[in-house]
């Protein structure tokens, strides 16, 4: 069963202890000793891969010097005919025969740890698959008791500061009450300056003489003439 | 010095986007930190980081403040929502809705920062659309 799958199955059961549920299944050490096992034969894979390539390497050396001396000895018996020396020619050929014999050796070798190196990469591939899959689902467990634990510590410590979380309804007055805050604020703000663009056309008027309860000297004397008569 | 403790000190002293950051480290096993962005700090949000993910979560509210026989109704409503909502997600933790956001441990403070607000003014949004649902 996948991770997903027992954490779904624990939640339709009630149970709370997401983590401790899976834990104690004994899934969650089942999935780290894979872990570890998969790492160690990850570790002898390698080991074992460079020997055998070592060995390989080794192999085809072999090859390529017995692919040259029988180069080199069929232009000895080349030469040894040349000659009209039949008898060194055919011991000539015996010997390229045996490098023959010793080059498909080495060739049947060189297949087979071909195949061995494959096989070993094949497995380490495997085994790191493995590896990553597993450590997802570890992760998927360990998430969800993270996220039980924070959700206890996060109630209990509103809890301990005489709290609760907030209801979806306080929460919704709140942002409410900001909002009309703000709005208030616009609107005194927008009075604001309706008055300063008032005061700004009252002092405009003034000085312009249109409007302005500064009367001059010479009014008020001609007031006071204009009273007398 | 935990990733939790260096975070609480680099959003303490940023200004992202017009918005600041208010930090409480939540005292406890599993290390959470409480962020109230400003401007939106109706909604509280608590960080927790595991080995692969930083995880935000805001509570919306708790199961049984749903009117009952709307329950399955507005499940199915925050489904169909998921996946429009920005960098955000609903979930359901114990009793809980929340809205989350999941993030790599390797993402930057900048991501941070703009997942915290994107969070927060989702869960504004959320509790919004949740209201007509309230008992």
């Amino acid at each position: 069963m996948s991770v997903l799958n027992k954490i779904w199955t624990a939640l339709r059961g009630g149970v709370r202890e997401m983590g401790d549920a899976i834990v104690d299944s004994n899934g969650i050490r089942i999935f780290e000793q894979e872990i570890i096992d998969a790492k160690n034969s990850i570790q002898q894979a390698k080991t074992n891969l460079t020997e055998v390539m070592a060995r390989k390497m080794q192999a085809e050396r072999k090859v390529s010097k017995l692919v040259e001396d029988i180069r080199t000895h069929e232009g000895y018996a080349s030469k040894a005919l040349d000659q009209s020396d039949e008898a060194l020619a055919l011991e000539v050929a015996g010997k390229i025969a045996t490098f023959e014999g010793e080059k498909r050796e080495q060739d049947a070798i060189v297949a087979r740890l071909t195949g061995q190196v494959e096989q070993l990469k094949a497995h380490i591939k495997k085994a790191e698959k493995l590896i990553a899959d597993h450590e997802r689902e570890l992760s998927i467990v360990r998430t969800t008791e993270s996220v039980q634990k924070a959700t206890e510590q996060v109630v209990e410590n509103v809890a301990a500061n005489n709290s609760t979380l907030n209801t979806a309804r306080e929460s919704l007055e709140r942002i409410k009450a900001r909002q009309e805050l703000k709005q208030d604020q616009l609107e005194a703000g927008e009075l604001l300056d309706k008055e300063f663009a008032g005061n700004d056309l009252d002092s405009k008027l003034e000085e312009a003489g249109i409007k302005g309860e500064t009367a001059s000297a010479a009014d008020i004397l001609a007031r006071i003439k204009a009273g007398k008569q | 010095m935990t990733q939790i403790q260096e975070l609480t000190i680099q959003l303490g002293q940023v200004n992202y986007e017009g918005h600041t950051f208010n930090c409480l480290p939540i005292q406890g096993e599993q290390e959470v930190l409480q962020v109230i962005v400003s401007e939106l700090d109706a909604m509280p949000i608590f960080v927790t980081i595991t080995d692969t993910q930083i995880l935000c979560i805001t509570y919306l509210c708790k199961q049984s403040e749903i009117q009952p026989q709307r329950l399955a109704d507005l499940n199915k409503t925050m489904l169909e929502l998921n996946v429009a909502m920005p960098l955000s997600s609903f979930a359901i933790v114990e009793d809980y809705y929340v809205v989350f956001g999941a993030m790599a441990t390797s993402s930057s403070f900048n991501d941070t920062c703009k997942e915290l607000i994107t969070l927060a003014s989702n869960a504004y949004d959320a509790l919004e659309a949740l209201e007509e649902y309230l008992i």
